[in-house]
């Protein structure tokens, strides 16, 4: 499979007011294959929205290059088509919907991409229902909820069909529902071949990904697949971020003498394990 | 508290007043308006009359729902007539010491009473039974052939909606600012309109902060959903002109003729 993005070297700095420069993507170099789900997962300041802004071109590379669909984002002709290939999802449902009724915000995206008008409505009702909101089509924004938003959202950028979507935080700002609804999305967008970058802090959502990148003060601190990442209970605590409660428990029973796999990611798999020991 | 404000005034029901091209209901508000100001003689209103009754009765808005939008400016027409009673000379009825009224006084003050009511109630038609939506689509496209003389068609629009877009989101995080700072003790319902006024500030900060804020992040996300303004730009909904809408322009044609008519030629 060919690789959907590719950073070399990336080096990105905010530039401050007085010589206060930060650094917040330091030599980076990630390659996402066509298709995969990886999950970003840092602190706050760990650089992560920071690269999903490269990504998309937003921002543009102080230093390396970012390469979508081998594609080079500081490539000024190509960034229409990069943004169109790989879209964005926004951390705040309400400051990422433009119009005032959801299908007209959905159809935003085709429209800025200059789509033939009946080809526009069957990309939205296309996008709707794959994000299942399709009943709600001809309602205002305002009224549906933070769950809902996000979909209208999602929606939006699957409109104009891209083959990867970078997900900055799309549930930091949603109840548990909400956020359910979302990740059960996002898993199903995936199944249907979309290469997906979810950056987020809640570790329970890393579980199902093909590949856990964590990342800390603008470097890949670890990297692995779940069950890899997750056993670094110790690694993980040092940087600052929690690990699943299933997997701490795990830790916790192993320090405690109990003999259980490590790398124990969910609730189903606890149970079955403890009940062996029994 | 702040929920209950509707947006605009539109009346949402389905009728043919409803129905027809937003296009051809901004155009033929703006003929309305300037036939209402070509009309010179009492004899006329009649027209204007069957013409405004025909579209209120299609348009199924009730009549004391259209009337109630004079209200606000029920103050103005009290003060045109009392100056178009007083101020105009001419032939003298009454004699109050100063103050007189004339027979073209009388007539004047009918005139432009009228005209100022007939004026808001056929605008506000238009704002009843158009849907901000339309309404932002119709000036959109209204505009548009302006654009090679640098009229910002699209831009407008574009301003126009995200303001509707955004008016009840603000207004929920209003609301939620003036919750969290009266749990912190603040007043804003007593004291005279000085204190009160001030007692916004504080609401006010936050709420022009956290709009800019909005606006920042709507703008990257704009972006990265392609957005470079109208040009090459496509629309989904395309608005057409129906036999209905052909039969409503000869109507509106019709009425301006009649109007023209009894000012300049009968």
């Amino acid at each position: 499979m060919s690789n959907m993005i590719e950073t070399k070297e990336l080096i990105f700095e905010y530039k401050g007011n007085e010589e206060e420069n930060v650094v917040a993507v330091k030599n980076l170099s990630l390659t996402v294959k066509e298709g995969e789900f990886l999950v970003v997962l840092g602190h706050n300041g760990s650089g992560k929205s920071t690269l999903a802004k490269l990504i998309n071109a937003i921002l543009l590379p102080s230093g390396g290059k970012v390469y979508v669909n081998n594609m080079d984002t500081s490539n000024e002709e190509m960034i229409w088509n990069i943004r169109q290939k790989a879209g964005m999802v926004f951390q705040n449902p309400d400051n990422q919907i433009v119009a005032t009724i959801v299908e007209e915000d959905v159809a935003f995206g085709p429209e800025n991409l200059g789509i033939d008008p009946a080809k526009i409505r069957k990309r939205v009702d296309e996008a709707l229902k794959s994000v299942g909101i399709y009943e709600l089509r001809r309602k205002p924004p305002h009224l549906l909820s933070g769950g809902q938003k996000q979909r209208v959202a999602i929606a939006g950028v699957l409109a104009m069909r891209p083959q990867c979507i970078i997900f900055d935080e799309p549930t930091a700002m949603l109840d548990p529902s909400g956020r359910k609804e979302v990740m059960d999305t996002i898993k199903k967008l995936n199944k249907e071949g979309i290469t997906i970058i979810h950056i987020t802090h809640f570790m329970e959502e890393a579980v199902n990904a093909d590949r856990v990148i964590v990342m800390d003060d603008g470097k890949i601190a670890l990297e692995g697949n779940p069950k890899e990442v997750f056993s670094r209970v110790n690694k993980l605590k040092e940087l600052g971020l929690d690990v699943p409660q299933v997997t701490l428990l795990a830790h916790e029973l192993i320090n405690e003498g109990i003999e259980i796999p490590e790398d124990i990611l969910t609730v189903d798999e606890m149970v079955s394990r403890l009940c062996q020991l029994l | 508290m702040l929920r209950d404000i509707t947006l605009g005034q539109y009346y949402p029901i389905n009728s043919i007043i409803h129905n027809l091209d937003p296009r051809f209901k901004i155009l033929s508000s703006f003929a309305y308006i300037i036939a209402l100001f070509i009309v010179k003689n009492i004899q006329a209103y009649f027209i204007v009359i069957g013409f405004l009754g025909l579209t209120i009765y299609l348009s199924k808005v009730p009549l004391k729902y259209i009337l109630r939008g004079l209200k606000p400016i029920f103050l103005i027409i009290i003060l045109t007539l009392a100056v178009n009673i007083f101020m105009t000379p001419g032939e003298v009825l009454y004699r109050i010491g100063p103050v007189k009224i004339t027979r073209e006084g009388i007539e004047m003050a009918v005139l432009m009473g009228l005209r100022l009511i007939f004026l808001i109630i056929g605008t506000s038609l238009l704002t009843l039974t158009t849907s901000p939506i339309e309404l932002t689509d119709g000036i959109e496209r209204v505009l548009s052939p302006f654009k090679k003389i640098g009229v910002p068609a699209h831009e407008l629009a574009m301003m126009m909606t995200i303001a509707l877009r955004f008016i009840p989101t603000l207004l929920e995080e209003t609301d939620k600012i003036m919750k969290a700072q009266m749990a912190r003790g603040a007043d804003f319902e007593s004291g005279n309109i000085v204190k009160r006024a001030k007692s916004l500030i504080p609401l006010l900060v936050p709420l022009f902060i956290g709009a800019f804020r909005r606006a920042d992040d709507l703008a990257m996300a704009m972006e990265a959903r392609c957005y470079r303004g109208g040009e090459n730009r496509t629309r989904m909904k395309q608005l057409k002109f129906e036999a209905r809408d052909y039969i409503a322009t000869i109507i509106t044609i019709f009425f301006v003729i009649s109007i023209v008519v009894m000012r300049y030629i009968l």
